[in-house]
């Protein structure tokens, strides 16, 4: 144990995890505890290691497309436009526009999935058991609409170098257009059941309070970041595919604490269903693969770094090619690692359930850290 | 001799229908808390085991009968072993004074309502125990929880029962039945009924108020390490307590077996689980409290609030 | 102390409100399905595991054993080996194995086929006692649904006796 020695006789270690109802995953975070209250906590990771970078440099560009559906599962959409837009950037594809949308709508279904699903495990993480389930009847109209085009409910491995595979039908955005007038009419119920309810907000209210300067310090980004009040968001400071076209906002929180997260990510959901409504509005018709995509790609030799907003955060890969079939280096920079970082200054003198309201409210997916 | 066979045969006869009525009871309610949960959460719930998932808690404790007992390696043997018995011994004794319908009750005391709270306090010295000789953190973490919130909503609820209890002048559960013959005290003491509930659901442990075992937070709390029937036996207090404090409740504000129509019994059984249905719906909706939540709402709003409408009740009396 | 007053009360409304939602979803009907007993269909483009596509012309596959499917599988899922066909130049496939336990259901091998040969099939009940359950033999399961069709059986070639040549390649490693 690294932990610095407290006053011994008066602490005691607690060990949240690896296998911890509230980790949600196999994270193990090594609390130093004075009676109920939290001396020092330090989180230990590993435990999910699967070698994604080494993997990218042993497989042919193709072959590591299903590896981004695994990192973050929850938003496996975006990993994949990322890495779809590190090689094309590297070989200089041109995406078709309609492939483009294709690309924007699924990845903004998939963040709502994945905030849908926080919300959920959040409130169990509270003691309410009940918001999950709601939350998760929503979800599966998301998966059904996803299964329909990408044809898996998780772990989608749907983008392809020059565009999407499949094209959507009149089904899809019939059935995605129902679903944003369903989803927007469950606010209110979730505001009620949740967002106002007084035990929430007493949970929830000036907890885990960070600051603009700490979230900086450790790389923070994502809602996480927002929640803190400042605006970094990928899909507005530094633009990807065609988000320009779409009319959006950045939800800010200002106190920086776990309602703020909460809220952000809550009303991001929001402006998903407006980004997917203009989407589906502007669709061009058009070609979803760009032509004349070699089967056996191989990049000129160079490097690239693009980086797209997840559910979670900044996630960017840093892609270099020597000219072979395969990645010479690959490097994920995954927002979940920064994230968890902060924990520990975060956990400073909490009790054990806002430790536990804390690293909920972080929006963690431990493989993602893992990688 | 006469006498001492005639209650010796009056008590075993009891005995065995109270412990008969606690487990069906348990069955009935871990059922109902299912099928409650599950249509809250727009699923059917247990449906394949007899008719509608019935028998479905039948079939767990027959699972749970079929369980290893661990016992951990340096645990208290002796208080680990104890802890599930001093958990359900208080609770069979308070189903003495509870009176089912005007014939159906074991023993009228003079002191009914004061035995039932006298035993269910008991409970935390059980889940203390559990907790301590568990030789688990959780589960000590639990165990200090529950020992520590107890005064925040044990003193509110003897003083909301005092309102009732000074308006009938009498601690026996009957006479306080007795005096609802026309309205129930509950339209007398509507703050006092919703005090009562809030501070029942505390000492039965249940949700908002489940802070000793926390799931989230301390895995089961201070059962964690108990397992197979030992486990079934926290469980089935739990119901259990939740039975006897919504028949308090029944008998302190609603009147009791009072109604029209329908025989006492199911009046009284009616009412009861009409206000565990009330405490199931919270569990099913609310997250859970802090621990040192629970303490500030105790101390300051349900003492303040229950003292309030004591003085109330004292006033009124002396001026009607 | 008004504030406080005034914030216990909102709270406690607050907490009625969470009860309204939750009874008025008590009486909603339920949303899941039964599942053994009842059974949704899956959508056309679900990803189970690969088999043949049955040729209306033929009735038969279309698979010639170019092995370009086991070479692009990121998780050497598919064993394939196939013969020259006698008096024509095309190979055909003898045999096709998938290992879907290491399967990732990425639509590689379907895309990369050049005839166009392989589709995701709706086979969702995959659970197995052992791994080898999870062995999936693609020839015996067209031949089983030629059978429930009512179509001839495939009959896989057999190598020519001189030059017998079966080449197998257990994917990936053959691209370097
Ligand atoms: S790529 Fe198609 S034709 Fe070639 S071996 Fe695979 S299934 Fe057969
Ligand atoms: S779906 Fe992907 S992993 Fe599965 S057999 Fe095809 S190429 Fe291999």
């Amino acid at each position: 144990m690294m932990l610095e020695k407290g006053i011994e006789e008066k602490t005691f270690y607690l060990n949240l995890g690896p296998q911890h109802p509230a980790t949600h995953g196999v994270l193990r975070v090594v609390l130093e505890m004075d009676g109920e209250f939290i001396a020092n906590s330090e989180p230990i990771i590993g435990y999910g290691h699967r070698a994604h970078e080494k993997m990218a440099e042993l497989r042919t560009y193709q072959q590591y497309l299903p590896n981004m559906g695994r990192v973050d599962y929850l938003h496996a959409l975006a990993y994949n436009q990322c890495y779809c837009m590190a090689v094309e950037k590297l070989t200089g594809i041109q995406v078709p526009e309609r492939a483009e949308f294709i690309r924007v709508i699924t990845s903004e279904l998939n963040r709502i999935s994945s905030h849908l699903l926080w919300f959920g495990a959040y409130l169990l993480d509270l003691g309410a058991f009940t918001p999950f389930l709601y939350c998760f009847d929503d979800r599966e109209h998301i998966l059904d609409l996803l299964d329909r085009i990408t044809g898996s409910r998780l772990t989608y491995c749907f983008y392809r170098f020059g565009g999407v595979p499949v094209d959507v039908d009149e089904e899809f955005i019939a059935g995605t257009r129902a679903f944003i007038s369903r989803l927007r009419s469950r606010w209110n119920d979730y505001d009620t059941l949740v967002t106002k309810n007084v035990i929430f907000i007493n949970r929830t209210r000036d907890v885990g309070i960070m600051t603009p300067e700490q979230a900086l310090k450790y790389g923070v980004t994502g809602p996480n970041l927002r929640g803190s009040g400042i605006p970094y968001d990928i899909r507005k400071s530094e633009p990807f595919s065609v988000y320009p076209l779409f009319d959006f906002e950045i939800p800010l929180g200002e106190r920086g604490d776990v309602l703020d997260r909460y809220v952000v990510r809550l009303q991001e959901m929001e402006q998903s269903l407006r980004i997917i409504e203009q989407a589906l509005d502007k669709l061009p018709e058009g070609p979803i693969m760009a032509e004349k995509v070699p089967k056996r790609l191989k990049p000129p030799e160079g490097e690239v770094y693009t980086a797209v907003e997840t559910a979670r955060g900044e996630f960017g890969i840093y892609l270099v090619s020597k000219g072979d079939v395969k990645p010479y280096r690959l490097k994920l920079r995954v927002p979940c690692f920064s994230n968890l970082s902060v924990m520990p200054e975060l956990f400073q003198d909490v009790m054990v359930a806002d430790a536990v309201a804390i690293l909920g409210s972080l929006d963690l997916v431990i493989p993602d850290i893992d990688r | 001799m006469q006498f001492l066979l005639a209650e010796g045969a009056r008590i075993g006869i009891s005995l065995i229908g109270v412990i008969g009525l606690v487990s069906i009871n348990a069955l009935f309610l871990i059922w109902m808390e299912r099928k409650v949960s599950a249509h809250i959460q727009l699923r059917p719930g247990p449906m394949e085991v007899g008719f509608h998932g019935a028998l479905q808690t039948i079939a767990d404790a027959l699972k749970l009968i079929g369980k290893e007992l661990i016992t951990p390696e340096d645990a208290d043997k002796l208080i680990y072993l104890l802890a599930p018995i001093v958990m359900f011994l208080p609770v069979l004794v308070s189903f003495i004074v509870i009176p089912f319908s005007p014939t159906l009750l074991i023993r009228d005391l003079n002191v009914g309502i004061l035995l039932i709270f006298a035993f269910s306090t008991m409970a935390v010295l059980a889940i203390l125990m559990a907790g301590w000789s568990s030789n688990n953190k959780y589960s000590l973490l639990g165990a200090i929880r529950s020992v520590a919130q107890t005064i925040a909503y044990e003193i509110p609820l003897l003083i909301t029962a005092m309102s009732v209890i000074i308006m009938v002048g009498s601690l026996k559960l009957t006479d306080i039945v007795a005096y609802q013959a026309t309205v129930w005290n509950v339209l007398f003491q509507p703050l006092a009924f919703i005090l009562f509930i809030i501070c029942g659901t505390a000492e039965t442990n249940r949700a908002p108020f489940d802070i000793p075992e926390a799931e989230s937070e301390l895995v089961a709390g201070f059962h964690t390490e108990y397992s197979g029937m030992r486990f079934a036996i926290f469980f089935l207090a739990e119901y259990t307590n939740m039975f006897i404090v919504s028949a308090v409740a029944t008998v302190l504000f609603l009147g009791g077996w009072r109604g029209p129509i329908l025989p006492p019994l199911v009046w009284f059984l009616l009412k009861v689980y009409a206000i565990i249905f009330l405490m199931m719906w919270f569990r099913w909706t609310f997250p859970r409290l802090r621990f040192d939540q629970l303490i500030t709402l105790g101390w300051k709003i349900l003492i303040p609030l229950s003292l309030a409408n004591l003085i109330l009740t004292a006033l009124a009396i002396k001026i009607f | 102390m008004t504030a406080f007053i005034k914030d216990t009360l909102i709270g406690f409304w607050s907490l009625l409100a969470g009860l309204g939602v939750t009874i008025r979803y008590f009486v909603k009907p339920i949303v899941t399905v039964q599942y053994p007993r009842e059974k949704l269909t899956m959508s056309p483009r679900y990803r189970g595991h690969t088999e043949f596509i049955i040729d209306p012309e033929t009735g038969s596959h279309l698979c010639n054993a170019c092995e370009n499917c086991a070479r692009t599988c990121p998780s050497n899922v598919i064993s394939v080996t196939g013969v020259k066909v006698a008096g024509t130049k095309k190979k055909r496939a003898v045999t096709y194995v998938l290992d879907y336990s290491l399967c990732s259901l990425c639509g590689l091998c379907v895309e990369v086929c050049p005839t166009k040969a392989l589709k995701f099939s709706d086979e969702y009940r995959l659970a197995g006692f052992s791994r080898q359950d999870m062995i999936i033999d693609v020839i015996a399961r067209l031949q089983a649904q030629q059978r429930a069709l009512g179509l001839p059986e495939e009959v896989p070639p057999v190598p020519e006796a001189e030059e017998a040549k079966t080449e197998e390649t257990k994917g990936g490693e053959g691209e370097s």
